[in-house]
């Protein structure tokens, strides 16, 4: 009785088991990922701090409720596979969101261990029994289900669109993803960098959604090739669910914006990613390697632009946000690794315009400083321009990462679908459901830029609707 | 995979494929493109489509080489593939019975406004059709456009065919002579379509232009093909790619068309080299043969 609390202390007091990293100096050269992944015996002992808790808090901040302590338990057990398996019931895609979710602010922030200390690593421990089961297991293709004649067509292969092709095919339903680009993936192909998301994660599970018997439409622009209605009315399709994400890019809108040079993160990040820039001219899409690079916003976009920017050979990044370092979106690890690297922070800076050299391309910036006022709607302070404090920082390549809107190439061909004013698209959160009878969305069109969780859950929400929809029709 | 299925050089330069895409045939509307990638290496393109045939369910583009992606292209052979193609994209061409029409082409234009022209004498306007070329050897599908057009009218710089001189020229003296035209359409390089607009402007003629920014993804997604129009910033891959001419800022245009410049001369010396080197081998390995 006595020895019990003494144990929990010790456990309690043990601090995280770190990741080892590549070296920051050796990897603003390079595209490889920075974190090398736990070992199994780094895996067991961070394992092996979980308390296990009766009623686990960190389950509800992860917003497709992934059994945490399960899963970790099994770790400890050695059970890495089986580990995998476990966080699979609930997560289709656990390499990528080991990786990419903003962990503290979700799980980890729920976790009791970061009420004395540091939180249990849920996210390295996710990552780890993917990458585990991807290099060992030998991915389980579940038995085929009986089919049920239904078809559906899903629009869009982001992290929505893919989860809910993977849950609709299990039901036995026919499933086509169309996509407009070609290659499959949304944004974790052609916006989140290598060095963080390594496309063979993202191709590997492509290629398992294959497996399970997804069709997969490529260079497929709805709203163009085929109209929604089309494919419900001609093509034969039962249901629909569209999973755009919300592409597009927003500008500062200040003078100079479209002077050479200047890119949205959007085009930026495109370029280096889905067209392989960094790799020209062996790869034929050119993109300008900046030798002074600013960068415009705080969030993960924002942070990745400016980390490829650095590893295209920049000498100084700049990255210039209007608020400071405390109410930046961007996840914790990256602003640290973007540090770590040596992005040089302005904060409290906001552009006022650009400067041409006489030539249309942009030379400099002219910024001005910033001082945070009351908190707004958000609940974040303010910013508003302090008069006469402008600067002008000389950059040869400028990288807006302001946002991203609802692109309505889509929509605008679907008069009858209810979107909101600022033309995202009307659904109702449980289940996706539209105004437009048999068809269903998700992910970013929905919410806005959010996060990939976000966007999976809402595929996988969306995927139960459409069962209980076609179930309910025929 | 797109197959090929024909392809041929029309004059020195210019090339034409048609290629194997029946849905996007099902589609495709006048004045509308497509985004091209040739290969896994390669970049991604916009190109007009010149013709389709829903039926055969393929598509016709007229490419003109300027640098690598539109090397490769020409370098296809029938039978060949293309890894990627997406379209119809763009708004199409606003088109009715407007009245005596002008259609421009110049350079890839001249297949572009060949579809253009139909629709319009298909609608019962009466078509001019003006072509512009360097020189005669140049010119190309002046039969197709005959039968679409009331009148076609060649313009040679050199002027070895037709009318000494660039599209301009006729355009201009017509309508000096008071001669009666209700729109413009003029497809092609960048200059041509500025100083098509700028001589139609003093005269109050409506004139739509193709613009050619650069793009990528041409789904309004990247942001690159912005183009300023009446003094407002528009995305050419959505918007347009039809404009009204007189409303373009063509400085800007041009100066963004040569942000790659550097990128595109070292990608194309790239390209020649490896030509160079797989065509020198092949001769090589051929003469080996012949020795053994
Ligand atoms: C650079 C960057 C970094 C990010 N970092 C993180 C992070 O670290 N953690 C995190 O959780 N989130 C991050 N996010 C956000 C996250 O990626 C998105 O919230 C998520 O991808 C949304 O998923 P989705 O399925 O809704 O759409 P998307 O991933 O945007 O996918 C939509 C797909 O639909 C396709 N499409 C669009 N229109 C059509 C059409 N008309 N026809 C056919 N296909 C179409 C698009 O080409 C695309 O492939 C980041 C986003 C960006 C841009
Ligand atoms: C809507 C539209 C329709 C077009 N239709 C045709 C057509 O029917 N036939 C035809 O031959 N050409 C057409 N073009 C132009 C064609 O896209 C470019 O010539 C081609 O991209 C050049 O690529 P490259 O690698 O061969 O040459 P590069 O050496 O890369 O470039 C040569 C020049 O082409 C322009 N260019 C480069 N990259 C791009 C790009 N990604 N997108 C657009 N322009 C670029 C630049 O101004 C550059 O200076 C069209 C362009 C647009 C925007
Ligand atoms: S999916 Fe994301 S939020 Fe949920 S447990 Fe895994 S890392 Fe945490
Ligand atoms: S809250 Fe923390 S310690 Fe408790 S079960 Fe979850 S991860 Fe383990
Ligand atoms: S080509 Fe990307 S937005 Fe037009």
């Amino acid at each position: 009785m006595k020895e019990k609390p003494e144990l929990e202390k010790e456990k309690k007091t043990k601090p995280r088991v770190k990741m080892r990293e590549q070296d920051p100096l050796k990897r603003i050269r390079n595209f490889e990922e920075v974190p090398y992944g736990y070992t199994p015996d780094e895996a067991a002992d961070e394992a092996s701090r979980c308390l296990q808790c009766k009623r686990p808090t960190c389950r509800n901040g992860c917003p497709v409720e992934v059994d945490i302590p399960s899963f970790i338990k099994l770790i400890k057990e050695g059970k890495f596979i089986e580990a995998a398996w476990k966080v699979k019931e609930k997560n289709a895609l656990p390499a990528v969101c080991g990786r990419i979710c903003p962990q503290e602010i979700q799980c980890e922030s729920l976790c009791i261990l970061g009420k004395k200390g540091e939180p249990v690593a849920i996210g390295n421990l996710e990552r780890f029994v993917a990458d585990y089961e991807a290099e060992k297991g030998g991915i389980q293709i579940p038995e085929k289900p009986r089919p049920t004649g239904r078809k559906v067509a899903i629009v869009g292969s982001g992290p929505g669109g893919l989860t809910c092709a993977a849950d609709l095919i299990r039901s036995g339903h026919q499933v086509t993803l169309f996509e407009a680009l070609h290659k499959p993936g949304g944004v974790l192909i052609y916006g989140i960098p290598e060095f963080r998301l390594p496309k063979v994660i993202v191709e590997r599970e492509v290629e398992y959604i294959k497996k399970l018997g997804v069709e997969l439409v490529l260079d497929a622009i709805i709203g163009k090739l085929y109209t929604v209605d089309e494919l419900l009315n001609d093509k034969g399709y039962d249901a629909c669910f569209i999973c755009i994400g919300a592409g597009l890019p927003i500008f500062l809108g200040i003078p100079g914006e479209n002077l050479n040079g200047i890119y949205s993160a959007n085009e930026f990040l495109t370029r280096a990613n889905l067209m392989k820039a960094y790799l020209f001219p062996e790869y034929d899409t050119p993109i300008k390697r900046g030798e002074r690079v600013a960068v415009f916003g705080g969030g993960n976009v924002a942070m990745d632009a400016a980390r490829v920017a650095l590893r295209l050979g920049a000498e100084k990044v700049y990255l210039i946000y209007r608020r400071s370092e405390a109410e930046m979106p961007a996840r914790k690890a990256e602003i640290h690794h973007a540090h770590e690297e040596g992005v040089e922070f302005l904060l409290l800076t906001n552009p006022t315009r650009f400067i041409d050299d006489g030539k249309g391309n942009v030379c400099k910036v002219e910024c001005v400083r910033m001082e945070l006022g009351e908190p707004d709607e958000s609940g974040r302070r303010r910013p508003s321009p302090i008069k006469g404090s402008e600067f002008q920082i000389g950059i040869d390549v400028a990288i807006t990462a302001l946002g991203t809107m609802a692109n309505p190439l889509l929509t605008k061909t679907m008069p009858d679908l209810k979107l909101n004013k600022r033309g995202y698209i009307i659904a109702e959160e449980a289940t996706g459901m539209t105004s437009k009878p048999g068809v269903f969305a998700g992910g970013d069109i929905v919410t806005g830029s959010a996060t990939v969780i976000s966007a999976m859950g809402a595929g996988r929400r969306a995927a139960k609707a459409v069962n209980e929809y076609l179930k309910w029709r025929y | 995979m797109y197959k090929v299925l024909v392809s041929e050089q029309l004059v020195p330069n210019i090339h034409l494929l048609k290629i194997e895409a029946p849905t996007i045939a099902r589609k495709a509307l006048v004045g509308q493109f497509v985004v091209v990638m040739v290969d896994e290496v390669g970049e991604r393109i916009p190109l007009s489509l010149a013709d389709w045939d829903a039926e055969e369910g393929t598509i016709t583009l007229v490419v003109m080489q300027v640098g690598t992606s539109t090397r490769k292209l020409a370098a296809l052979k029938a039978d060949g593939c293309i890894l990627s193609l997406a379209g119809p994209l763009g708004l199409p061409s606003h088109i009715e019975r407007f009245g005596t029409v002008a259609c421009i082409g110049g350079c890839y234009g001249i297949g572009a406004i060949m579809p253009l022209a139909r629709s319009l004498k298909h609608l019962g306007n009466t078509v001019i059709s003006i072509i512009e070329a360097r020189s005669k050897n140049l010119l190309y599908w002046q039969d197709k456009l005959q039968q679409v057009s009331d009148e076609l009218i060649f313009t040679t710089g050199d002027g070895s065919s037709g009318y000494k001189g660039w599209a301009y020229d006729p355009l201009k003296e017509m309508l000096e002579a008071g001669k009666k035209i209700d729109l413009v359409f003029a497809y092609g390089c960048t200059f041509m379509m500025r100083l098509i607009s700028e001589a139609t402007k003093s005269f109050g003629v409506k004139t739509r232009v193709a613009l050619n920014p650069i793009m990528v993804d041409g789904t309004g997604m990247c942001g690159v093909c912005r183009v300023s129009v009446g003094g407002e910033t528009k995305f050419a891959c959505v918007d347009g790619p039809e404009f009204d001419g007189h409303e373009v800022d063509w400085e800007l245009l041009a100066t963004r068309r040569t942000t790659y410049l550097e990128e595109e001369i070292r990608s194309l010396q790239r390209f020649e080299c490896q030509q160079w080197y797989f065509e020198t081998s092949k001769a090589m390995e051929a003469r080996v043969e012949r020795k053994a």
